[in-house]
């Protein structure tokens, strides 16, 4: 596992999950600093529950998380907060808040962690609102936007603090080939802009892992099945690695179920009334 | 001899039952503490707690007159005919005045601000729950419970008795349309006997209520909103609907047991 310094995230034997319920265990990987990870892997494997941790919404059930080379659940409450306030996050639906402008949801950390004037807030949010392609929209109520529109202004909060972490979970579900593709130019702009921000996207979007990802942990069975760059996840071997990449359904995954014969007559019958 | 399971599963439930209460009401309890401890958390909260004044009591405004003059009216039209058979109709400014102020006043403006605001705190609570809003104040390092819970609470304590006292003063005028305008009580009569019965004691006692109504529906609202991914009986949108409701039912049962407690130990 390649070390390296500054903002990375490391997991290391971690076990998270609901209540008894474990969901992933014995999770190790190393999200490099200054780089686009991506975290990958089918529909309800673990993906978002992992990163609700990575978040400290929730704690581990075992192991550890460091974000910064700091173990997140070990620090007291001001620290954690203090790790926390560095990272940037664009929930799944932008999670804008309902009742606000996207101009004032962008500027809410700012309002509520700096005493910075409002003229400066306002300039900071339009250059933000700027980068993301809305800085026409600054008074429009996120249920005035498009879905694309209401995740970049999501994209554009997560980043109005500067945060050397950004965390993006489902950046491009749901959208279009135009717009996915739009979100994932702005991730790879948002690494030219901030240089030596760790970039951290769940997704199963093959499409942006060609695009963007520098390093891959891919999820299944309840495991890391590869963590590692992304040259190296594309010359893997492993039946799984290639089944996901090449969109392919092994043989014995196939489901052939049919109703009972009585049940499908009683069916046709009733449809040909 | 021992006993079988069948014979102790009913007290096991009940039991059980009182235990998840006690639990329900200890957070609940530990929910209005953080609530109220975090109204002086910072002075950015004035301008939140104003906006919420302004939601809850400014735009339950109307539907407060509303409901006041005509409860006082059907009060006048009530207590005459009852007043009028002992031959004590001139007492009918008292018995409006006293029945406003001490009790249908704090009562009637709770039930109608749980109707109008209530619902509303537990509903944009409820969903803000759902779609991740409250995760987002979190990880932006927003304590949720400072942004949406302490100003509610606040802004209810500073409204309700405003409306009470709105509520009370449009009943006394309800009661005078209906006694001396439409029944033929004297003006004088009914206002003087108003202002020799109402006691300090009487309208402290009504705003005491109002208060304690206040938290009750404010806490009771907003809780509801905030662990609606807690429920058992609903998730998503049908959660966020059985939260709203929770929110009306309790918070009206509540402010009925609260108002019992409270005229027991006020009188």
């Amino acid at each position: 596992m390649r070390a390296t310094s500054g903002w990375d995230i490391r997991l290391d034997a971690l076990a998270v999950g609901y209540g008894d319920h474990v969901v992933l265990h014995d999770v190790n990987a190393l999200l490099p600093a200054g780089e686009i990870s991506m975290i990958i892997g089918g529909s309800g494997c673990g993906k978002s529950t992992l990163l609700r941790h990575v978040l400290g919404l929730q704690r581990p059930m075992a192991g550890t998380l460091s974000v910064g080379g700091r173990d997140l659940f070990t620090l007291a409450g001001r620290d954690f907060r203090k790790v926390r306030r560095r990272m940037g996050v664009l929930f799944q639906d932008g999670a804008l808040l309902g009742s606000l402008t996207l101009g004032d949801n962008v500027a809410l950390p700012l309002r509520e962690h700096t005493g910075l004037p409002k003229a400066t807030i306002r300039q900071i949010v339009l250059h933000k609102l700027a980068l993301v392609g809305l800085a026409d929209y600054a008074d429009y109520y996120p249920n005035q936007l498009s879905g694309g529109m209401r995740k970049r202004a999501g994209l554009a909060r997560a980043i109005v603090m500067d945060p050397p972490i950004l965390l993006c979970d489902e950046p491009t579900s749901g959208l279009d080939p135009v717009n996915a593709a739009r979100m994932d130019h702005l991730l790879l702009d948002m690494q030219a802009n901030f240089p030596g921000m760790t970039i951290v996207v769940v997704s199963h979007d093959l499409r942006s892992l060609d695009a963007i990802a520098n390093y891959v942990l891919m999820l299944h069975d309840g495991t890391a099945a590869f963590a590692g760059p992304v040259d190296a996840l594309r010359a893997s071997d492993d039946p799984y690695v290639r089944s996901f990449l090449d969109r392919r359904v092994d043989e014995d995954q196939r489901t052939e179920v049919s109703l009972a014969p009585e049940v499908q007559q009683a069916l046709d019958a009733w449809l040909e009334r | 001899m021992s006993t079988g399971p069948g014979i102790l599963a009913p007290v096991t439930a009940l039991g059980a039952a009182t235990l998840r209460l006690l639990g329900e009401m200890g957070a609940l309890f530990l929910f209005l503490a953080d609530g109220l401890r975090l109204i002086f958390a910072s002075p950015k909260q004035i301008p939140k707690i104003l906006n919420q004044v302004f939601v809850i009591g400014s735009k339950s405004l109307f539907v407060i007159l509303l409901i006041g003059v005509f409860t006082g009216m059907v009060l006048g039209l009530q207590g005459y005919y009852t007043l009028v058979k002992f031959g004590s109709e001139g007492l009918l400014g008292a018995a409006v005045a006293l029945s406003l102020i001490r009790e249908l006043g704090p009562v009637l403006t709770a039930i109608m601000v749980t109707g109008r605001a209530g619902s509303s705190m537990a509903a944009e609570i409820g969903v803000m729950r759902i779609t991740d809003q409250i995760d987002a104040l979190d990880v932006m390092d927003i304590n949720p419970m400072a942004y949406l819970v302490s100003p509610r609470i606040a802004a209810s304590l500073i409204s309700f008795p405003l409306l009470t006292a709105v509520f009370d003063v449009v009943g006394i005028l309800g009661g005078y349309v209906t006694g001396v305008t439409l029944l033929g009580i004297n003006e004088g009569v009914y206002f003087y006997r108003i202002q020799t019965s109402v006691e300090m004691a009487d309208i402290t006692g009504g705003f005491m209520k109002s208060l304690l109504f206040a938290v009750i529906v404010a806490t009771v609202s907003c809780y509801q909103g905030y662990f609606t991914h807690m429920r058992r009986d609903g998730v998503g949108p049908e959660g966020v609907s059985n939260s709203t409701t929770s929110a009306v039912v309790l918070s009206c049962v509540f402010v009925l047991v609260a108002d019992y407690a409270l005229t027991s130990f006020l009188l």
